[in-house]
């Protein structure tokens, strides 16, 4: 991962900046317009609490460096957050400018500002210590919450590798998020200051499979799991396993990737989350003809982000409610359509299918995004407590049921946001940094 | 002030008589670039200003490049505003034809000549005759100008020496047929000693403030203050909206004093028609105006006369001298000040944003009686009761928190009857508290903190009325 890969050029005109960056005076105005509130409540409601008034105001300051190294200290992943992060239900939603001019402060584009501007500027990550200690730590998955665990070890002078079965680092960060949010390139840049800590990576390595974790346990004091989750659910109906049928994280990948830079026809997504939509737009965006995400309850019930919602809608995707695919047809080994049952909403709140009611919708693609399973074959052999098939931890530490392992991330949280991943994994460094001082006496 | 909802059948008169210069109103712009040529003061006429002090004539000068600095505060331009130019640099012979030129087309605006010249009685002598003969309606001895001109013995080195403003002001005297109007430099440690000079010497007016002596900043890459002239800097004369509070306590003490008050035309900071009807409050019979116009051009007379006009109708105030200096008997020395008058803050709570700065402010800037733990605290009390700043913060830094998941965390309704959180609304011990007035100045929502009367009930009674007690021995 020296050398950083550059945006496909059909991908960055297809998938240009959402939310485009500050110029140096408009992030200056924006900052001054800030309270810097006591106790700030953007600060409380962010997972990895950034002090913002404090970054905010070093921006109006001049201080680029340490409103960067400010954000830095507390979310090691600050560029990405700062572009993949809800802030709308996060730093922004808390604002109390909501209550005074209405604007909230924009944060997460004065977040940007701050990292980008570090990044230009060659920054290094500070190391906390000078000291070296010989402990190590393995670090499973090389997504943000091991990335962060990792980064806030190996400040403290700890010695670290991060394992991941995949060829680069970053996790869904990497592969998953939207590239008008975060281009590939830019999660791998913002990690390469992680790996310039002198932090060891192995990539194209599978735990487990390719090396039995009784060795790491061998190798090392303490183990984090920042695994993530597993394969996406597959589409159990009939015609599922048609190779025109590709799981959302798949078709993302691909996308991000460049080994697809445009497809065709009319494109069906299942299901009405987060990734569901990230899914369907970056589908319109690659040229589908048309684009339908069929969700068998209603608007109400959705696990995607109001503002998620309406930015698909202006991207021309088309919902279709009370929708369950019930099987997928082809023709001349071509997917031809899937066929739907019309759902209704029992009294108790279930969705519930309505007689006869059958119906087909023509397409070309089928992406299903109904949610990912747990690694529940790996974890057992890491013989931690599962809850509902996620890890048992203790929150404020990390801490799994078996010592010698620590966990942050989706595989403990079931799934939520890079900066929740961050926020658990550096707990989860500080609580396994403790843990060895404790042995240096 | 009951307000009244009967309004004067015409609009109030904002035409003055200041010291026999007549105008049709009391904005002026004030002797400096904007006042440089005929044809921008006729130009600012047409824009609505009642007169004009036209940039200082008098001795030959040349000036430097650049000439002018400014200071911006929280991305707001020219906040404080700074100068190193000099009088006017154009011919005099130019000037005095010109001033003829504006008064025969504006017969009804002021116009006034700012005069400095060599301190000698025949120099003054000279340039009065020119100045009246070209039809100037009064004359402004510029004894203020702090840079260049005051190291060769005129402006502020004049205007620092009590004897000198006197005799100068007598030589002008002598000639004068015209009104004369002594500009005061505020860069002296009482201004009431050269206002007393210059009454005594014959003045029939003044006007305050100059500029202020300054440095308005440094080029932290370069390190050479600004503004740059070639690599090098010199101090210059500061002035724009941070010296009106300057200016208007300079106008309070000059027109407080019996030896010294006159007619007196108000000049620093104003931008406004309130910034005017301050100064007016306090006694000015005119206002003067440079760096507003500097800044947005002449066109700002027009809110000027509108507002003024508005308000004095709402106020019912006829003319100007209605309200002339109805403001000077509230300023009084701080030994006759009520000791027994208390106010406490009182927080709306339906206004609270929850940003808490008046809880900051108050502890670190005042005195420690705001407190957040409205939801679990003490409520009057000594501060050791109370959590202090920075265990609240600690407090929230180890709070842990997630991004809300709309299926899995459904938004929480506030706690607590008001838009904010009652956690985050800050609420005041008013036993503690001492009327300081930092909160509500800090809090950026308007009413939302007010400072409420509280009855102590004790009589009225000043420190100086206390400290003569105590030497006849009838209290401590």
């Amino acid at each position: 991962m020296h050398d950083l890969p550059q945006q496909n050029a059909k991908i960055a005109e297809l998938f240009q900046d959402l939310h485009p960056p500050f110029e140096p005076q408009a992030a200056v105005i924006e900052s001054n317009r800030c309270l810097n509130c006591f106790d700030a409540p953007c600060t409380t409601a962010c997972p990895t609490h950034i002090d913002v008034p404090r970054f905010i105001k070093k921006i109006a300051s001049g201080n680029l460096r340490g409103s960067a190294l400010g954000i830095l200290e507390a979310n090691v992943l600050a560029a990405s957050c700062s572009r993949v992060c809800p802030v709308q239900v996060l730093c922004e939603g808390a604002c109390v400018m909501h209550r005074y001019n209405k604007q909230p402060i924009a944060i997460g584009r004065l977040q940007r500002f701050a990292m980008d501007s570090f990044h230009a500027n060659g920054g290094a990550l500070p190391k906390q210590s000078h000291e070296e200690h010989s402990q190590k730590i393995a670090c499973l998955g090389a997504g943000p919450a091991s990335l962060a665990a990792a980064a806030e070890l190996k400040q403290r002078g700890y010695q670290v590798t991060v394992f991941d079965k995949r060829p680069q680092p970053g996790g869904l960060n990497t592969y998953g998020v939207a590239e008008y949010k975060l281009p590939l390139p830019d999660s791998l840049r913002e990690i390469k200051l992680i790996e310039d800590l002198s932090v060891q990576f192995r990539f194209g390595v599978e735990v487990g499979r390719d090396i039995p974790i009784e060795d790491l346990e061998k190798q090392f004091d303490f183990i984090f799991l920042g695994v993530g989750l597993g394969a996406m659910h597959k589409l159990d109906i009939p015609g599922g396993d048609h190779p025109a049928v590709i799981d959302a994280l798949e078709f993302i990948a691909n996308y991000k990737t460049a080994r697809a830079t445009s497809i065709q026809g009319k494109v069906v997504v299942i299901g009405a989350g987060n990734t569901a939509i990230d899914a369907a737009n970056a589908a319109a965006r690659l040229g589908a003809n048309t684009v339908s995400i069929l969700y068998r309850r209603t608007l109400t019930h959705i696990s995607a982000f109001d503002f998620e919602y309406e930015h698909s809608v202006q991207e021309g995707v088309t919902f279709h409610w009370l929708t369950q695919p019930v099987a997928i047809h082809t023709s001349n080994g071509k997917l031809s359509s899937v066929e739907c049952m019309r759902m209704e909403i029992a009294a108790d709140g279930s969705p519930r299918p309505v007689a006869n009611s059958n119906f087909q919708i023509g397409c070309d693609l089928i992406i299903p995004a109904i949610g990912q399973s747990p690694l529940l074959n790996f974890l057992a052999q890491c013989n931690v407590r599962l809850e509902k098939g996620r890890v048992a931890v203790d929150r404020a530490t990390g801490q799994t049921t078996n010592p010698k392992y620590f966990a942050g991330g989706d595989c403990v949280n079931g799934g939520r946001e890079v900066v929740d991943a961050v926020a658990e994994g550096k707990r989860a460094g500080i609580a396994i940094a403790k843990a060895l001082e404790a042995t240096h006496v | 002030m009951s307000k009244s909802v009967t309004r004067p059948s015409t609009q109030p008169d904002i035409s003055v008589n200041f010291a026999g210069i007549r105008s049709p109103n009391p904005f002026w712009l004030a002797s400096a670039p904007p006042t440089n040529s005929a044809e921008q003061i006729m130009r600012a006429f047409d824009a609505g200003w009642g007169g004009a002090v036209w940039k200082t004539i008098g001795a030959q000068i040349t000036n430097v490049s650049s000439r002018y600095s400014s200071i911006d505060w929280n991305g707001q331009r020219m906040m404080g505003f700074n100068n190193i130019e000099l009088i006017s640099d154009r011919p005099l012979e130019d000037n005095l034809r010109e001033i003829t030129a504006v008064k025969k087309r504006y017969p009804k605006n002021a116009v006034v000549a700012s005069l400095m010249v060599e301190s000698t009685r025949e120099a003054w002598h000279t340039i009065v005759q020119q100045a009246e003969d070209a039809g100037s309606d009064g004359l402004e001895l510029n004894f203020g100008c702090p840079h260049g001109m005051s190291e060769r013995g005129m402006g502020s080195a004049v205007g620092q020496v009590p004897e000198y403003t006197e005799m100068i002001t007598a030589w002008v005297k002598e000639k004068a047929r015209t009104p004369v109007i002594v500009k005061l430099t505020p860069n002296i440690s009482d201004i009431r000693t050269v206002a007393r000079a210059a009454k005594r010497g014959g003045a029939d007016a003044l006007s305050a403030i100059n500029t202020i002596n300054s440095v308005t900043g440094i080029d932290l890459d370069t390190f050479i203050p600004s503004p740059n002239v070639g690599g090098k800097s010199s101090h210059g004369g500061y002035c724009g909206p941070a010296v009106k509070p300057i200016a208007l306590n300079m106008v309070q003490q000059v027109m407080s004093d019996p030896e010294a008050a006159l007619p007196i035309s108000g000049i620093g900071g104003i931008a406004t028609w309130r910034d005017a009807a301050e100064f007016i409050l306090l006694g000015s019979g005119t206002v003067q105006v440079c760096t507003a116009a500097m800044h947005y051009g002449y066109r700002i007379v027009e809110d000027m006369i509108d507002g003024l006009q508005n308000w004095m109708a709402e106020k019912n105030f006829a003319n100007i001298e209605a309200f002339r200096g109805l403001s000077l008997p509230k300023v009084t020395e701080w030994k006759h000040l009520d000791l027994n008058y208390k106010i406490v803050a009182r927080i709306d709570e339906s206004k609270c944003i929850g940003c808490d700065l008046c809880y900051t402010a108050c502890w670190d800037g005042a005195h420690q009686c705001i407190h957040l733990d409205r939801v679990t605290g003490p409520i009057d009390g000594p501060v050791e009761m109370h959590k202090n700043p920075h265990d609240i913060e600690v407090a929230a830094r180890d709070n842990i928190t997630v991004t809300p998941i709309p299926k899995l965390d459904p938004p929480k309704p506030t706690e607590g009857p008001y838009p904010t959180p009652l956690a985050r609304i800050p609420r005041v011990d008013e036993t503690e508290c001492v009327g300081c007035n930092l909160c509500s100045l800090v809090c950026p929502v308007e009413n939302c903190i007010n400072m409420i009367e509280v009855d102590t009930g004790l009589p009225p009674e000043s420190w100086e009325e206390r400290t003569a007690d105590t030497l006849t021995g009838k209290s401590c």
